[in-house]
């Protein structure tokens, strides 16, 4: 097993009521993976996370990303910061 | 605010300041933006924003922007970024941009492409609040992957099934 962190935003961090989480999951194991257990663990992450961006330690990653113990893993919405549209 | 080039912070902003920030004796023109919290969205009336960020990936990524700029138009000397996270009031600035070159002409065209790529790539978020409710705004774009790797894309259905 390997030990990883999650940090949490916006609508995702809400769903799962907590910003940061700390996991550990089977070595070998992708974001997908960690996203999928995750949603069954917070059903309402499910309905947030529809469009999950994804991040390891402060870079943009796929899903099928192999996760490395001791990784930050970020999943958060599509952004929105700047000025209002 | 402190001084530095690409930076989140939590007090109020200043484009005066920012363009302090850019300004050196060679430089001949600093253009700088300023987005405000408008009261309202469409039909909607707003009563404040709440924005939050993700700052250890977000000011590396304001850098990166800084930096295509540049090399986009290389005439650009310098450009700070700062963006507000917390609680915003109608009217107080989320973001300043400043753009300094010798000359003016390519600074326009920078700032524009600067908070553009802000708002596509940057990993802020902002809530609007009315009277009687709420909700997170999602940026209709995915990153772009050639500069800000990929998109995750995935459904929760295919998530959940591995």
């Amino acid at each position: 097993m390997i030990q990883v962190s999650v940090r949490l935003f916006a609508s995702l961090r809400e769903a799962v009521g907590q910003k940061e989480l700390a996991r550990q999951v089977q070595e070998g194991s992708t974001i997908s993976d960690l996203l999928g257990a995750l949603m069954r663990e917070y059903p309402r992450l499910a309905q947030a996370a529809r469009r999950t961006h994804t991040a390891v330690n402060h870079q943009y990653v796929p899903v099928e990303t192999v996760l490395r113990d001791g990784d930050e893993v970020a999943l958060f919405p599509p952004v929105s910061g700047g000025a209002v549209p | 605010m402190s001084g530095k080039l690409f930076e989140i912070v939590t007090g109020p902003l200043s484009s005066d300041e920012a363009a302090r920030r850019v300004a050196a004796p060679n430089v001949g023109a600093i253009v700088t933006f300023i987005g405000t919290v408008r009261d309202h969205t469409g039909d909607r009336q707003v009563d404040y924003l709440e924005y939050e960020a993700y700052p250890e990936m977000a000011e590396p990524l304001l850098a990166q922007i800084g930096r295509e700029a540049q090399e986009r138009w290389p005439s650009i000397l310098k450009v700070a970024i700062v963006h507000r996270t917390g609680h915003l009031n109608i009217g107080e600035a989320s973001i300043v941009i400043a753009v300094a070159a010798s000359h003016r002409q390519e600074t326009f065209a920078a700032c524009s492409y600067i908070i553009d790529r802000v708002k596509a790539i940057v990993p802020i978020w902002k809530k609007e609040v009315w009277a009687d409710g709420e909700v997170w705004i999602e940026g209709p774009r995915q990153p772009d992957p050639a500069t800000a790797g990929a998109w995750a894309g995935v459904t929760p259905f295919k998530a959940a099934r591995q």
